[in-house]
């Protein structure tokens, strides 16, 4: 295991996710389209990846003994550029041409189209299968880095990621991680309506995953579950992360309305994105 | 005539060596496993049936066992191709690329990494299984894909020939394979290189250009050696490559004949037939009939009996080629 994080630390990443969220705004705004909630509740876990966890170098994405993140819910991947220019990936401005016509910043990411992503992904449930599959390919070659894949609660109501969970689970590639964003939410009402998942941790122990759970805004429980999985040899690791939907906009915070959509109708007009960065302002303050 | 420049083997037409194209896979993946250490081989359950079991015992530790889970068999492919393996994943057509399509179009095909999609079983040679097991869809899947090279063997050997370029292709490749027993046509000495066909039957006046891929493509040399026998001049060509289309050679083939015929095992929809098409309404818009599988599923039956039934025997050739001849003429 690392070492403990340092209070320093910690605030460090709380203060990188602010800066996250407010470009995810800022950039949500400029599009109009997209989605707005994911990205939100998934910012403090992406700031502590690329401020803390990740072993990678923004100058040389594609240096060979870099940890791997996957994206497999890809529409929340605004969360993902943001952190990757405050990261020093590609300037901040750049973050404002998502889903623009030329612009490296696709609606859904294309891994050929920018470095730093090592996947194409969108369509739900197939990139933990990616990750599993590359995990796996890394195994044979004996490397040392560590697999982690983004996914969200809905995306686990397709089957193609129950194949993937149960072969990472048959093959025991404990240089896997699998983060799961609980946060309750997806387009057509809350997950628990729409099609229920629970209990979802008892489903991946069930397929031989060590799960651990954690407020995914709790960015020490975060880094302290990552340290917690390299540490588990014997399987997979789910870090199944409850989430607020929103996180950090209290007026669109649970509310699956927001899960995405055009503006003001799930992404920000021009009008709200104002008042989205006041209450922004608000939570980080508190 | 038989074309001497496509070094076919000497004993088409009388007593050929037969083999299932599916058994050139098993060859051609553990030479190319022994060639390259990058390739790995899944399978979907089919270990036996798709012949990876051959590549499964030459080096086990590159093998992986899927399970029956097909979509999970493309993604982890296509996960395993970022990576930088070059993965063969095989299962039956009708499930890889038929359950798998749209994994194989985002994690394979707009990702555009190195990864083999073998579909074995395809066609109605899989016989008694009936329909749901005789994959005539797919060449039309996976043609419409930007990025997918598309591969049909005509027999064993051009199989393990096109499993070996499969290897070194640096993008997806999608390759159908037949389960039937079928002449082999080509030898050791057969030319091959992706996207080139070959010309395998020549005339010096040929009346009909007759384009043919897959395993059944015997039959249309043992039609030509009869239209022959007629005064009937013929010329076959094997479209090994569906896409890219070898689109220099088909021109030329077609324009000096003046007419066309196409012949696979796959629907007459969005197959070898409407790719050749395509080529002519651009290019040379000639008198063209297209043999297939006419808009039917397939059913239970010997081979030999489904062939008769969707029209595709060598009676059935020679009706069409008089029939185009007419069309020409009129």
């Amino acid at each position: 295991m690392g070492a403990s994080i340092t209070e320093e630390e910690v605030k460090k990443i709380e203060d990188k996710a602010f800066a996250i969220r407010k470009t995810i705004i800022e950039m949500l705004a400029v599009s109009g389209s997209g989605h707005t909630a994911g990205p939100l509740d998934m910012a403090d876990i992406f700031s502590a990846l690329y401020f803390h966890v990740l072993k990678h170098d923004p100058k040389k994405p594609d240096y060979e003994d870099r940890d791997r993140l996957f994206l497999s819910n890809g529409h929340i991947v605004p969360v993902r550029y943001s952190a990757m220019a405050h990261a020093g990936y590609f300037p901040v401005a750049e973050c404002l041409t998502l889903r623009k016509f030329g612009s490296r910043l696709q609606g859904h990411p294309e891994r050929a189209m920018l470095p730093g992503l090592e996947s194409t992904s969108g369509p739900l449930g197939s990139g933990l299968s990616q990750a599993a599959g590359y995990a796996y390919a890394a195994r044979i070659d004996k490397k040392n880095f560590r697999v982690y894949c983004a996914t969200s609660d809905g995306e686990h109501e397709e089957g193609n990621i129950w194949e993937a969970i149960m072969f990472a689970g048959k093959y025991k590639l404990n240089n896997l991680v699998c983060i799961m964003d609980r946060n309750n939410i997806q387009i057509d009402g809350n997950t628990e309506e729409v099609m229920p998942l629970e209990p979802i941790a008892d489903k991946y122990r069930a397929f031989n995953w060590h799960v651990i759970e954690i407020d995914g805004h709790n960015v020490r429980e975060f880094t302290e579950a990552c340290d917690e999985a390299r540490a588990i040899k014997e399987k997979p690791t789910l870090i199944l992360a409850h989430t607020i939907a929103g996180k950090g906009v209290s007026q669109i915070e649970g509310d699956y309305h927001w899960h995405g959509g055009g503006p003001g109708k799930g992404v920000p007009s021009k009008e709200q994105e104002k008042t989205f960065l006041e209450a922004l302002n608000q939570s980080h303050v508190k | 005539m038989l074309n001497k420049s496509a070094k076919l083997a000497l004993n088409i037409f009388e007593n050929p060596d037969k083999a299932g194209t599916r058994e050139g896979f098993g060859k051609g993946s553990v030479e190319a496993g022994k060639l390259d250490e990058r390739i790995v081989v899944l399978t979907a359950d089919l270990a036996e049936s798709t012949y990876a079991h051959h590549f499964q015992k030459a080096f086990p530790e590159r093998f992986v066992q899927m399970g029956v889970a097909e979509q999970n068999l493309a993604t982890v492919a296509a996960g395993m191709a970022e990576y930088g393996k070059i993965p063969f994943f095989t299962s039956f057509a009708a499930f890889n690329p038929g359950r798998n399509w749209e994994q194989i179009r985002t994690t394979i095909c707009i990702n555009n990494v190195h990864a083999i999609c073998c579909g074995m079983h395809a066609g109605l040679l899989t016989g008694p299984d009936g329909a749901t097991h005789q994959a005539l869809e797919d060449i039309a899947l996976m043609r419409a894909l930007p990025n997918m090279i598309v591969i049909s063997p005509c027999d064993a050997e051009e199989a393990r020939k096109a499993t070996l370029a499969a290897a070194k292709a640096g993008r997806p490749v999608y390759m159908r394979f037949a389960r039937e027993k079928t002449p082999i046509l080509t030898t050791a000495e057969t030319p091959y290189e992706i996207g080139k066909a070959i010309v395998m039957w020549k005339a010096e006046k040929p009346q009909v250009a007759i384009f043919t891929t897959g395993p059944l493509s015997y039959n249309t040399l043992y039609s030509a050696k009869e239209l022959e026998k007629e005064g009937i001049q013929v010329s076959v060509t094997n479209v090994h490559t569906i896409k890219p289309l070898d689109e220099n050679t088909i021109l030329a083939q077609a324009k000096e004949a003046g007419a066309v015929v196409t012949y696979e095992e796959h629907q007459v929809h969005g197959g070898l037939g409407g790719a050749i098409a395509e080529l002519l309404v651009k290019n040379a818009p000639l008198p063209m009939e297209i043999m297939g599988v006419q808009d039917r599923y397939g059913q239970s039956g010997e081979a030999k009996e489904l062939v008769e039934e969707y029209g595709l025997g060598i009676s059935h050739i020679i009706a069409t080629v008089k029939k185009v001849i007419a069309r020409k003429q009129s």
